[in-house]
């Protein structure tokens, strides 16, 4: 990404393809919203299938959520590198010479913020409705942040592997939900922990390790899976 | 020492002769190994004192599942080791492993379940072994999915390769599953190198059939690495010669 021949420091490049994709998603932004009506509307059906008894949700509630936010994270997913490699901008990206991993960092930093930040925000009082008290609303902000985040680098891998198929959505399902399992056990065993006021930093402080290897090795393959698609 | 031999091996002519030739070598000594050691399962190790005959599915469900994984990481190695040095071979036999590594995953899973009804009365329990044995061939599944999904071979096999190693993390909480988690499903029994947890005269027949399924594996994967390159390079004159 070089401006009239100087070349952009990472950390500028970065700034401007998250300024890029925010300020697409605000000229479209019931696309952003769209996750967030999934999600609500997934946790909605519960109550319907299993039993309205608030004390009975309570005991599932973890699970619920953590369901609902893996479902909300893969089909918001889907269209993660898409619309790029459709206008040409994703070649542009391979072309450039810049670290592609990188660029695609910035991009999954970039979704997540739109679709799985606001689903963390909304958790506390989506919760609330399985009978899960506000109170604890940090710990569920923490677990679910984390959580969310590694979503968002499994399921970009997975858009990426699956970007220049015709019928993608089953095929990325398909990849990437038997990847997020670790994900939705230890967020799933930290959630619990919390309500039942044990100590969670178990659960939680694998969580993170997850998510930074994530962080680090990920880009690395979504790059690869990117290059396979522009071909 | 001189390596050029092994070079000579990633060239499709020269593997597809050694793996033809390998493939007897492997199959006729796995496949009396195994007759001997189903013998001696059956007939010679004497019941357990606890679980009577029906531990003896251990012979069968042990090395199956240790297959499961191995047969992954060879997988990933291949494809790993295909899409580094863009080796095609390496891409030929990734592609050879899915289809035996997937049917030990369920035979482990199938005799599990056969072993699991008389001893804890369940087909099956949501325990982590056998759930992330499960997951293992969902991972399977999804990498012949992804395979299947593309037209040009040389891009199928670089995807493939990618979904590979990430699926690669989830091996050892399969393997320590056992050990992280207090479950249902016992520890770890067999060692090859320390001292098993289980009796002796059981060890020497489940060690010659693990050594069996390997070997079997081996055979497998020669047939499939040959079935690849026929279809890989079909094009090619010295296959067409060959043939012929």
């Amino acid at each position: 990404m070089s401006v009239s021949g100087h070349t952009l420091s990472p950390f500028t490049q970065f700034a401007l393809i998250l300024r890029r994709d925010l300020r697409l998603a605000v000229r479209r932004w019931d696309q952003v919203l769209q996750p967030l009506v999934f999600f609500v509307v997934v946790i909605t059906l519960f109550p319907l299938a299993i039993s309205p008894e608030l004390s009975e949700l309570r005991r599932i509630a973890t699970g619920i959520l953590w369901v609902a936010a893996m479902l909300a994270s893969l089909l918001a997913g889907e269209a993660l590198f898409r619309p790029d490699l459709e206008d040409g901008v994703m070649e542009q990206w391979v072309l450039t010479g810049q670290p592609l991993p990188w660029l695609l960092l910035a991009k999954t930093v970039g979704h997540w913020l739109l679709t799985g930040f606001p689903l963390v925000l909304v958790a506390p009082w989506v919760a609330t409705a399985l009978g899960v008290e506000f109170d604890h609303w940090r710990l569920m902000i923490l677990t679910l942040a984390l959580g969310t985040a590694l979503l968002s680098v499994l399921g970009a891998i997975g858009a990426a592997l699956t970007v220049g198929l015709r019928r993608g959505n089953m095929l990325m399902a398909m990849l990437v939900l038997p990847l997020e399992m670790p994900v939705l056990i230890f967020g799933a065993k930290a959630l619990d922990f919390g309500l039942q006021g044990d100590v969670v930093t178990g659960p939680l402080s694998v969580l993170a390790a997850m998510l930074l290897l994530g962080l680090v090795l990920g880009p690395f393959a979504m790059a690869a899976a990117i290059r396979i698609g522009v071909e | 020492m001189n390596w050029v031999w092994f070079h000579k091996l990633a060239s499709p002519p020269t593997a597809y002769a050694f793996a033809r030739t390998l493939r007897p070598w492997l199959l006729w000594p796995s496949l009396s190994m195994m007759l001997w050691a189903g013998y001696a399962a059956l007939f010679v190790v004497p019941p357990d004192y606890q679980q009577l005959d029906a531990y003896r599915i251990i012979f069968v469900h042990v090395p199956a599942a240790s297959l499961s994984l191995m047969v992954y990481s060879i997988m990933a190695i291949a494809a790993g080791i295909g899409l580094i040095w863009r080796m095609k071979l390496a891409h030929a036999v990734a592609a050879a492993c899915v289809l035996p590594g997937s049917v030990f995953t369920v035979l482990a899973l199938v005799t599990g379940a056969i072993w699991g009804k008389p001893m804890w009365g369940a087909w099956w329990a949501w325990d982590p072994r056998l759930t992330t044995e499960l997951i293992l061939l969902f991972l399977y599944l999804g990498y012949m999915a992804l395979r299947a999904s593309f037209d040009d071979i040389g891009r199928a096999d670089r995807a493939a390769a990618v979904l590979a190693l990430v699926g690669l993390v989830n091996i050892p909480i399969i393997k320590y599953s056992v050990v992280w988690w207090n479950s249902l499903h016992q520890g770890k029994t067999l060692s090859i190198w320390g001292k098993s947890s289980i009796d002796p005269s059981m060890v020497m027949p489940l060690l010659v059939m693990l050594l069996a399924f390997v070997m079997f594996f081996g055979a497998i994967l020669c047939d499939g690495l040959c079935a690849q390159i026929l279809r890989r390079e079909r094009h090619a004159q010295w296959l067409t010669k060959q043939v012929q």
